[in-house]
């Protein structure tokens, strides 16, 4: 057993937990995209920042990917870890602004303006989906393609897949593309912020599907353009 | 997903190619399918047919046992291979830190313009592939320019009107005469001693060496060119490449193998008596440059 403590409460936790783990034994909540139950830690939203160690030494580490150590001392909630997370969650959201899963996350975060470049990509390349059809559904008819700014997610020379059984697992599991703020189905919607502005953001025919209480609004930047 | 076809990019649709499945298992045979090969098959693939096609990945995938999704990651993955089929003559020009401080980014752009392509495309006419580089590791040598292999160092924009004329030519073609680590020999054959050189048929403006070859219940007449360091053949039957081919004398009928390995890829060596005292000896492999020349 590792004993380490977590915003000061001791707890002893088996060798090989993550500090996610430890966390969430103890109730402390931290956000996470790319992480989830029965699939392998990834670390690649970086949402699940933490700060360990003191002083000078203290840094940020992703806790689903870092294990529990021997009298560490983790702090879930620091300013420098929510800093960290704002800047993550605006950065999430300058790449695809129409996920609920992100807007409900950086709307929980206190953040309500996006300050780069907007872009209307659909995946956040988290690798949950690729996870998903590797390790619980055992196809591996997903995966990583290119490299770089180039890189995505998706079947080998984007035809369907031999190995697709289209169970779905993949969509179900996506941060990004699950439960989108679609106002124009009102029963779907959880935030409603864009009903104020004029012209309503509910004029499916102008704005797509895309809108939310942003500021700037995602929809009213389309507008414009 | 639908996402995915939404996301198509253009550049990203396969081509169709034709692709002999024997060659490919042959590959595949050579690198025991182990995990840690794929990168040296997909190399080997590339260059056999200057691209990866998708039936080849296909079969890889297969015959390694592992799901196409990481193969096709991995071929997408590294520069160096491409999907697409490249051109005959392929051009990197270095932007790395060195060579770009140097002004290679205007070499890059005279390129451009004198082929009509952007970088990373192919003339329509299937010449020239361009593409740009990170770091060749020749800095001081900077702005680099690498054409077939060929390394061009301290490139001006003027000077590149003259490379891609020199590359149609033909830079791998060897100047007799110029180069004197070329130069012809005379060999027979280690067994009965008789003469194996051929004058009825020249290659490269030289006699050229006659032996009888096997390989793969075909038999037939195999010249080589008798210039040492050319690898220039004529063969009755096509060797597909990577084929390791049985040499016979055509007098004594004697098989001409020695006790020796080619030290660059495992093949037998074919030993030839020199004519003036020595021996040289060959790789028995097609495609594989190997020789050794010991004189007396």
């Amino acid at each position: 057993m590792i004993t380490l403590r977590i915003n000061r409460l001791p707890v002893s936790v088996e060798d090989g937990t993550t500090l996610l783990e430890a966390a969430s034994f103890l109730g402390f909540p931290i956000p996470t995209l790319c992480h989830m139950d029965g699939l392998s830690s990834y670390g690649a939203c970086r949402l699940c920042v933490v700060e360990i160690g003191e002083g000078p030494e203290a840094k940020l580490v992703s806790s689903c990917t870092y294990p529990a150590e021997e009298g560490l001392k983790v702090r879930t909630a620091s300013s420098r870890v929510l800093r960290a997370r704002k800047m993550i969650l605006e950065l999430l959201l300058a790449s695809c602004p129409q996920s609920k899963t992100i807007q409900d996350l950086a709307a929980a975060h206190g953040v309500r303006q996006q300050r780069f470049k907007q872009e209307y990509e659909d995946c956040i390349l988290c690798g949950l989906c690729v996870r998903m059809c590797q390790e619980q559904m055992m196809a591996k008819a997903i995966g990583f393609r290119n490299r770089g700014e180039k890189r995505s997610i998706g079947t080998p020379f984007d035809i369907k897949s031999d190995v697709c059984r289209l169970c779905g697992a993949c969509m179900y599991v996506c941060p990004a593309c699950q439960l989108r703020c679609t106002y124009n189905e009102p029963e779907k919607a959880i935030c409603g912020g864009c009903e104020n502005l004029t012209p309503s953001c509910i004029d499916k025919e102008r704005f797509d599907d895309m809108m939310c209480y942003m500021d700037p609004c995602v929809a009213c930047e389309i507008e414009k353009e | 997903m639908t996402q995915d076809i939404a996301t198509r990019n253009k550049g990203d649709v396969h081509v169709k190619q034709e692709v002999d499945t024997e060659v490919i298992l042959g590959i595949l045979e050579r690198h025991d399918k182990a995990r840690g090969a794929l990168i040296a098959v997909l190399e080997e693939i590339q260059a056999q047919y200057g691209c990866l096609p998708e039936e080849a990945l296909r079969t890889v995938a297969n015959e390694m046992g592992r799901p196409l999704v990481d193969v096709y990651g991995v071929a997408t993955f590294y520069r160096s291979f491409s999907l697409q089929p490249r051109g005959k003559h392929l051009i990197s020009v270095c932007l790395g830190t060195a060579c770009h401080v140097r002004g290679a980014p205007r070499i890059a752009e005279e390129f451009e313009r004198q082929l009509g392509i952007k970088a990373g495309e192919t003339t329509p006419d299937e010449e020239f592939t361009l593409e740009t580089v990170n770091c060749l590791g020749a800095c001081a040598l900077g702005p680099v320019v690498v054409i077939d292999g060929h390394y061009f160092s301290k490139i001006r924009s003027s000077k590149v009107g003259q490379l891609i004329d020199d590359a149609l030519k033909g830079l791998d073609k060897i100047e007799i005469g110029e180069d004197k680590r070329i130069f012809p020999i005379d060999v027979s054959c280690p067994r009965c001693n008789h003469s194996l050189m051929d004058e009825s048929l020249t290659i490269d403006d030289h006699p050229s060496i006659r032996v009888s070859v096997s390989f793969d219940h075909k038999h037939g007449w195999l010249r080589l060119s008798s210039l040492y360091g050319s690898s220039s053949i004529r063969a009755e039957q096509d060797i597909p490449i990577g084929m390791v081919v049985d040499f016979f004398c055509p007098h004594c009928h004697a098989e001409l193998i020695g006790s020796w390995e080619c030290p660059m890829c495992g093949a037998p060596m074919v030993p030839m008596i020199v004519r003036g005292g020595g021996m040289v000896q060959i790789c028995s492999r097609r495609g594989c440059n190997s020789h050794m020349l010991d004189l007396i």
